[in-house]
C-alpha cells in the first residue's frame, strides 16, 4: 500500500467518471437531465472493444464509442426535447436501451482476447516534479492527459466564451434565450450528443485503457450513476467534477488494496483472513456517493445554489414564464 | 397558441399539423397508443436482433411457446411474473407522487434477506408451525424493505438529496450486502449459497395439492401469487379510494396545491418511500421463499426491481393493469433465458420503455393532416 501508487490509479481510474461526468455536465446545463449515462458509457465500451478488435487501431475504437454514445444520446434528445416526455423516464430508459443493446452486440466480445490499447507514456519534466510528478505524469494512459486537458477547456467555454454564454441562458433561462434569436432546440440536441460522446469516451476508457476489456455490465459497474451523482457534487461546475472524480477513482484502488497486506496499521488484516469481509468495502464508493449527495445538496440550500433553473423541464414555446 | 407549438411540414399540398389536445381522448384511445407503441418496439427489437445475427420471427415464436404453449409453461410464467408484479406495485406507488423510487431493486434483496434471516439467523426453530413461519418472514421482509426505503426518503425529505440516485446507490450496497451473508456468515460448506430452508418456510405451491388434484402435477406457482394480487387491490384502494392515496395523487400532479392545501409532503415522501420498500420487500420474500428455497445473489438480483420499473409505466401506474403486464413480461424474461443472445429480453425491455414515453405524445398532442390551402 503505497499512497503514491494509489493516487496515481485513482487518476487513471477516476478519468473515467471525469469524462462522464464532464459530458453531464454539459448536458445538464442545457437544461436536459440525461441519466442514461450508464448506458451510454457500456454503449461506448462495447463499441470501442469491438470496433479495435476489427481494425486493429484503438483510436477508431475511440472515435467509434463516441460517435455511437452520441448517436443513442439523441434517442433522448428527441423524446424530451421535441416529444417534451419527461426526461426522468426518457433517462432510465435509455440506460436499459443501452445496456440491452450492448449486451446483445457484445455477446461473445469477453472472450476475444488481446487487443491494442491505447498508449501509456510520461511526460518529461513534468513527471520529475517531486510528489505530482510519479502520481500525474508518469506511465499514464494518454486519456489522462486529455482529461487534464478537459477540465480547463471545459471550464473556460462554459464560463468565459459566447457560445459557453448560450449553453448557460438555454438551461437558465430558455425562454428569454429564445426571445434573443438562440435556438434552445438546437443547442439542447447538441448539448445532449456532446453528453453522450463524453460518455462513449468514458466507457472507451474503460475498456481500452483502465480496465481493458468487455463484462457485459460490470465493465461500467455503476460508474454512469456515480457520475450523474458528482454532478450534483461538483454543483455543475467541471474543476469540481475533476476532484471529485478523482478523489473517488483513488478510492476504488485502495479499496483493492487494503485487501492485499496481511498487516494493517500494525493489526491482523480482518480483510485478509476474512476475505468476504470484502463486500464491506466495496459498498464504499456507493455509500460515498450518497454522502457525497447529502454534502452537495446542503451546500447548495446554504448558498442558495441550485441546478440549472431549467433542468429537466421541457421547453415549450409560447408557453408562459420559464 | 396552436400554431406556435407545431412542427409543420409541406408535402404535396397537404400539411401535417401537431396542435395540443384540448379535450380529454376517447377511453380506448390510450390503450391503443400503448398497444401500437408494443408493436413498434418489437418490429425495432426484431431489427436489431437481425443485425446481430438472430431470427427475429424465430425469436418472438420462441418467446410465445415457451411461455404461454402448455399449463406448464403457462405456471412457470407465472411465477416469474409474480416478483415482477410486487416490484412493479413498490414503483407505481412512489412514481405516482414523482418520486423516482428506482431502488426497488436493492428494497426486493433486502426483503429476500430479512425472510432469509427470520430461517438463518435463525429467528424461529426449524419446527416452527407453517403459518407462523411464513408470516414471520413477510413481516421481516417488509421490515427490511421498508427500512431500505425509509433511508433514501428520509434524507430526501431532510436534505432533498436526488432519490434517483440514492435509491439506486442503495441497490448496490444490498448486494455487496447480502453477498457478505452469503459468502461467509451463511455459507453452506463453502458454496456462493446459503443452506436450504426448511419445508416449514416454503410458501405453498400447486403442485403440493396434486394429490387431490391431479392437474396441478408439476406446477410450481406458489402463493406469492396471491400476496401478489391482494396487494394490487388493497394499493388500488389506497391510491383511488382513500385520502392519503388522493394527498399522494395531488402532490405529484401539483406540488404546489398540495403545499397549499396543507398537505405534509415532506413526512409523505418518507411514508411512501417505506411504502414502496415495503412491498418490494414481500417481493423479495415471496421469490426467496416460493422459488429459491435458500438465499443467493444471482436469483434474488436478477433485476425484477428495474422490470418493474418499466411494468409500472407501462400500465400507467395503475395496480390493477399491473397485474396484467406483470404476466406479459415474465413470459419475457421465462422465454429469454434459452434466447441467444442472451441479452435480449433486456434490450427488448429497453426498446418497448422508449417507444413508450414517446408514444405518449400522442395522448397529449393529436397530429392531423390537412389541406394546405383549407387552412389559410
Amino acid at each position: 500500500m503505497d499512497a503514491i501508487i494509489i493516487l496515481q490509479a485513482g487518476v487513471a481510474t477516476g478519468t473515467v467518471l471525469l469524462f462522464a461526468t464532464i459530458g453531464e455536465i454539459f448536458a445538464e446545463r442545457s437544461g436536459v437531465l440525461n441519466l442514461g449515462v450508464e448506458g451510454m458509457m457500456l454503449i461506448g465500451a462495447m463499441t470501442a472493444f469491438s470496433t479495435t478488435i476489427a481494425t486493429g487501431n484503438p483510436w477508431v475504437g475511440v472515435l467509434a464509442a463516441m460517435f455511437a454514445a452520441g448517436l443513442i444520446s439523441q434517442i433522448h434528445a428527441f423524446i424530451t426535447i421535441t416529444l417534451q416526455a419527461d426526461q426522468v423516464v426518457s433517462g432510465l430508459a435509455l440506460t436499459f436501451l443501452g445496456t440491452g443493446i450492448s449486451l446483445v452486440l457484445g455477446e461473445g466480445l469477453s472472450k476475444a482476447g488481446t487487443v491494442s490499447l491505447l498508449p501509456n507514456f510520461s511526460i518529461p519534466l513534468l513527471s520529475q516534479i517531486p510528489f505530482l510528478g510519479p502520481i500525474l505524469f508518469t506511465k499514464q494512459s494518454v486519456m489522462v492527459y486529455i482529461g487534464y486537458l478537459l477540465v480547463p477547456l471545459t471550464w473556460y467555454y462554459i464560463n468565459r466564451t459566447r457560445p459557453g454564454l448560450n449553453l448557460r441562458s438555454v438551461g437558465e433561462y430558455p425562454s428569454a434565450a429564445d426571445s434573443l434569436g438562440i435556438s434552445v432546440f438546437r443547442l439542447r440536441y447538441f448539448y445532449v450528443f456532446v453528453g453522450g460522446m463524453l460518455a462513449g469516451l468514458a466507457g472507451a476508457t474503460i475498456s481500452l485503457a483502465v480496465a481493458p476489456g468487455w463484462f457485459s455490465e460490470l465493465t461500467t459497474a455503476g460508474q454512469g450513476w456515480i457520475a450523474v451523482g458528482l454532478v450534483i457534487f461538483a454543483q455543475w461546475d467541471p474543476v469540481r467534477a475533476m476532484f471529485g472524480s478523482y478523489a473517488f477513482g483513488a478510492l476504488r484502488r485502495l479499496i483493492l488494496d487494503i485487501q492485499g497486506p496481511t498487516l494493517l496499521l500494525g493489526f491482523d488484516n480482518p480483510f485478509y483472513y476474512n476475505p468476504y469481509w470484502g463486500f464491506f468495502l466495496q459498498m464504499l464508493p456507493y455509500a460515498f456517493t450518497v454522502i457525497v449527495l447529502v454534502i452537495g445538496s446542503r451546500e447548495a440550500m446554504r448558498k442558495r445554489l441550485g441546478a440549472p433553473a431549467a433542468l429537466g423541464n421541457p421547453y415549450v414555446r409560447g408557453e408562459r414564464g420559464k | 397558441m396552436a400554431e406556435s407549438t407545431s412542427v409543420q411540414k409541406k408535402r404535396a399540398g397537404f400539411k401535417i399539423r401537431v396542435e395540443p389536445r384540448l379535450e380529454e381522448p376517447a377511453a380506448w384511445y390510450p390503450l391503443a397508443v400503448s398497444l401500437g407503441a408494443i408493436v413498434v418496439a418489437l418490429i425495432l427489437g426484431g431489427i436489431l436482433i437481425s443485425f446481430a445475427g438472430g431470427d427475429p420471427l424465430k425469436s418472438y415464436q420462441h418467446i410465445a411457446k415457451a411461455s404461454f404453449g402448455d399449463t406448464g409453461v403457462l405456471s412457470d410464467t407465472i411465477v416469474k411474473a409474480t416478483p415482477i408484479l410486487l416490484a412493479a406495485l413498490a414503483c407505481s406507488v412512489a412514481f405516482r407522487m414523482k418520486l423516482w423510487n428506482i431502488g426497488a431493486e436493492g428494497q426486493f434483496i433486502m426483503g429476500a434477506f430479512g425472510a432469509s434471516a427470520v430461517v438463518l439467523a435463525p429467528l424461529l426453530a426449524e419446527d416452527t408451525p407453517r403459518w407462523l413461519f411464513l408470516t414471520v418472514m413477510v413481516l421481516a421482509a417488509m421490515a427490511a424493505g421498508a427500512i431500505w426505503g425509509f433511508i433514501p426518503g428520509y434524507l430526501k425529505a431532510k436534505f432533498n438529496v436526488n432519490e434517483i440516485i440514492s435509491t439506486l446507490m442503495m441497490n448496490y450496497i444490498a448486494i455487496a450486502w447480502i453477498n457478505f451473508w452469503i459468502f461467509g456468515v451463511w455459507s453452506e460448506g463453502g458454496f456462493q449459497m446459503s443452506p436450504k430452508f426448511p419445508n416449514n418456510a416454503w410458501l405453498p405451491r400447486l403442485l403440493e395439492y396434486a394429490k387431490e388434484y391431479p392437474a396441478l402435477r408439476g406446477l410450481t406457482t406458489h402463493a406469492g401469487l396471491l400476496l401478489g394480487i391482494v396487494a394490487a387491490i388493497i394499493l388500488w384502494i389506497i391510491v383511488y379510494r382513500s385520502r392519503w392515496g388522493y394527498e399522494i395523487r395531488l402532490i405529484g400532479d401539483n406540488p404546489q396545491a398540495a403545499k397549499y392545501a396543507g398537505i405534509n409532503i415532506t413526512s409523505n415522501v418518507i411514508y411512501v418511500m417505506m411504502l414502496s420498500g415495503a412491498l418490494a420487500g414481500l417481493g423479495g420474500m415471496s421469490e426467496v421463499s416460493g422459488v429459491v428455497h435458500r438465499l443467493q445473489t444471482a436469483p434474488i438480483a436478477a433485476g425484477y426491481g428495474f422490470t418493474g420499473i418499466i411494468v409500472a409505466w407501462l400500465a400507467k401506474l395503475n395496480p390493477l393493469v399491473i397485474i396484467v403486464v406483470s404476466v406479459l413480461f415474465g413470459a419475457l424474461i421465462l422465454a429469454g433465458r434459452e434466447i441467444q443472445p442472451s441479452g435480449v429480453p433486456k434490450m427488448i425491455q429497453g426498446i418497448i420503455l422508449v417507444s413508450l414515453i414517446a408514444s405518449d405524445f400522442l395522448l397529449r398532442y393529436r397530429i392531423r393532416i390537412v389541406r394546405a390551402d383549407a387552412e389559410e
